[in-house]
């Protein structure tokens, strides 16, 4: 299997939406290991840590979910290669930026990811499309254990799964869920939501995690705190921040169409328009403009069968994933001219949004 | 904290104030304006008070002697990094991981999953060592019962250890 083969095999990110996805995107569970006797990955000398990435793929390929996989070097793959897999979320920007001596294990749907010597020695981690919180954990609590039956893991009875970071320690599990907020973004409800999540010792990042923006109205929203409660309680409590997050997004949508239907109906035929007729579109604006068409597929505005193109245009509208498809290079200045080229053929077949005074929320999710 | 109010991450005065509750603890930050917009303070999406704490607990302390005879990591070392160098410095390092917690975590004991297996075969691997160790000292001293005992004892546990890992 090759990265470019990955890219066109249908995956959990790019092929999964239906209206159970409708606010929360995908869910996605992060543990991090180390093994027992080795320098962690920031302070082990080379042969150290190639030692530990041969040790870690060997293990990795002989679990079940992980037989038929993708198995590289960071330092085999091109920066493109790089750059689609960050936009997939199936590496970190960090691991992208790797000295020699790190690598990824993927499997063909892309749901499992496993990052070698990245700020610890693995990186396990799992996605599912829509809220799954506990079926993520599943999944990856038994890869997990399937892994332990080759690897001495570092773990102490008090500290726990010992990480490079102590603020790691403990589960060393960080859960989150991808969501799309555009009701609360427009009524300018996010900051007091970021507030009251970080109250609730729960993190609000933007798409691409640590220090992105959260363009096209989508927000990460993760555990903070590793160390003092199981998994399970973990999944408890960030499960409950995203049910009443979604609840709030629902009740704005509502407040939004009760106050001025002709407003956000505005935006969202604006959009449309947009997307159908431009010459250049930047990455942030493909994005917000994609957000508010996926809107109008929550608010039956254009057809539920849309939801599933949408979520795949987010991807694709990255720049990676465009210079891919173009099979060459090209300026940065072309990449709008690109992206605005690509969305337009996209949504020239693309249904006729439907604006009835009824439309109105579906209450999904 | 120092009387005109200090930035916790550096010696500028602190101008930006910040308390958060976090699981009904006040967590508390002075910081100057410079540093607030470094880290983000300013836009509460990217900010991460954790990361924060733990970077102002490490400025007072005077640099300790102590070093990790595993990987050679020290206090310093932490300092400079904000990351340890092996899985041993957690111990060696005890004094000065414990407090940090408290502000870190929700708790400061682990609660969660256990490596179950991992530590079923750590346990009989350090259980067939120390046969090992008692075979050779009873043939020096030609106990040859225990000699056999020992060895008998050695093949059963090297049997079982076989079927989870070869090493």
């Amino acid at each position: 299997m090759t990265i470019a083969s990955l890219i066109d095999t249908p995956s959990e990110l790019t092929d999964a939406a239906s209206s159970k996805t409708a606010i929360v995107l995908m869910t996605r569970i992060r543990l991090a290991r180390n093994l027992a006797n080795s320098p962690f990955p920031g302070w082990a000398k080379p042969a150290q840590r190639d030692a530990v990435l041969a040790a870690c793929r060997d293990a990795v390929q002989a679990t079940p979910p992980m037989k038929r996989c993708l198995s590289v070097s960071v330092a085999e793959l091109s920066e493109l290669e790089r750059q689609i897999l960050v936009e997939r979320h199936l590496i970190s920007r960090e691991l992208s930026d790797a000295k020699a001596g790190s690598g990824v294990v993927l499997n063909r749907d892309q749901t499992f990811s496993v990052m070698i010597n990245e700020e610890d020695h693995l990186r396990i981690q799992v996605l599912r499309s829509g809220f799954q919180l506990k079926k993520a954990w599943s999944a990856i609590n038994d890869l997990d254990t399937a892994l332990e039956e080759r690897l001495d893991y570092a773990y102490s009875p008090t500290l726990g799964y010992l990480t490079a970071c102590p603020t790691n320690l403990g589960t060393a599990m960080r859960a989150s869920a991808m969501m799309h907020l555009p009701a609360l973004v427009i009524a300018n409800q996010m900051e007091k939501v970021v507030r009251a999540v970080n109250q609730l010792g729960m993190v609000v990042r933007g798409l691409f995690g640590e220090g992105s923006d959260a363009s096209g109205s989508i927000f990460q929203i993760s555990n903070q705190t590793t160390l003092g409660e199981s998994e399970d309680e973990i999944i408890k409590r960030l499960g409950n921040v995203l049910s009443s997050i979604v609840e709030h997004e629902l009740n704005a949508r509502q407040k939004l169409l009760e106050a001025d239907a002709g407003k956000l109906h505005d935006k969202i035929g604006r959009a449309y328009g947009i997307l159908q007729n431009s010459h250049l579109l930047t990455s942030g604006e493909a994005m917000n403009l994609l957000s508010l068409i996926r809107l109008g597929v929550d608010l039956d505005i254009f057809p539920a069968t849309s939801r599933s193109v949408i979520d795949r245009l987010f991807i694709e509208a990255q720049p990676g994933h465009l210079q891919h498809a173009q099979k060459g290079r090209f300026e940065a200045g072309q990449r709008d001219l690109l992206r605005a080229t690509r969305l337009r053929a996209e949504f020239a077949n693309f249904a006729r949004p439907a604006f009835t005074l009824n439309n109105n929320n579906e209450g999904q999710n | 904290m120092a009387n005109p109010l200090k930035c916790d991450l550096c010696t500028k005065p602190a101008t930006v104030h910040l308390t958060q509750i976090v699981n009904n603890k006040v967590h508390k930050v002075d910081l100057c304006e410079e540093c607030a917009q470094a880290k983000g303070v300013t836009d509460p999406s990217g900010f991460s008070l954790a990361d924060l704490l733990l970077k102002a607990s490490l400025n007072p302390e005077a640099p300790s002697g102590l070093r990790c005879e595993s990987c050679g990591f020290t206090q310093a070392d932490f300092k400079k990094h904000g990351r340890f160098g092996c899985p041993s410095c957690y111990s060696v390092f005890k004094g000065m991981v414990e407090p940090m917690l408290d502000t870190m975590h929700k708790g400061t004991a682990h609660a969660g999953k256990v490596p179950q297996k991992a530590l079923a075969r750590k346990s009989l691997h350090d259980r067939i060592s120390k046969l090992e160790l008692d075979l050779s000292e009873a043939i020096k001293s030609e106990r040859y019962e225990d000699a056999a005992r020992c060895r008998d004892e050695i093949n059963q546990a090297k049997q079982s250890f076989g079927q989870t890992a070869e090493r």
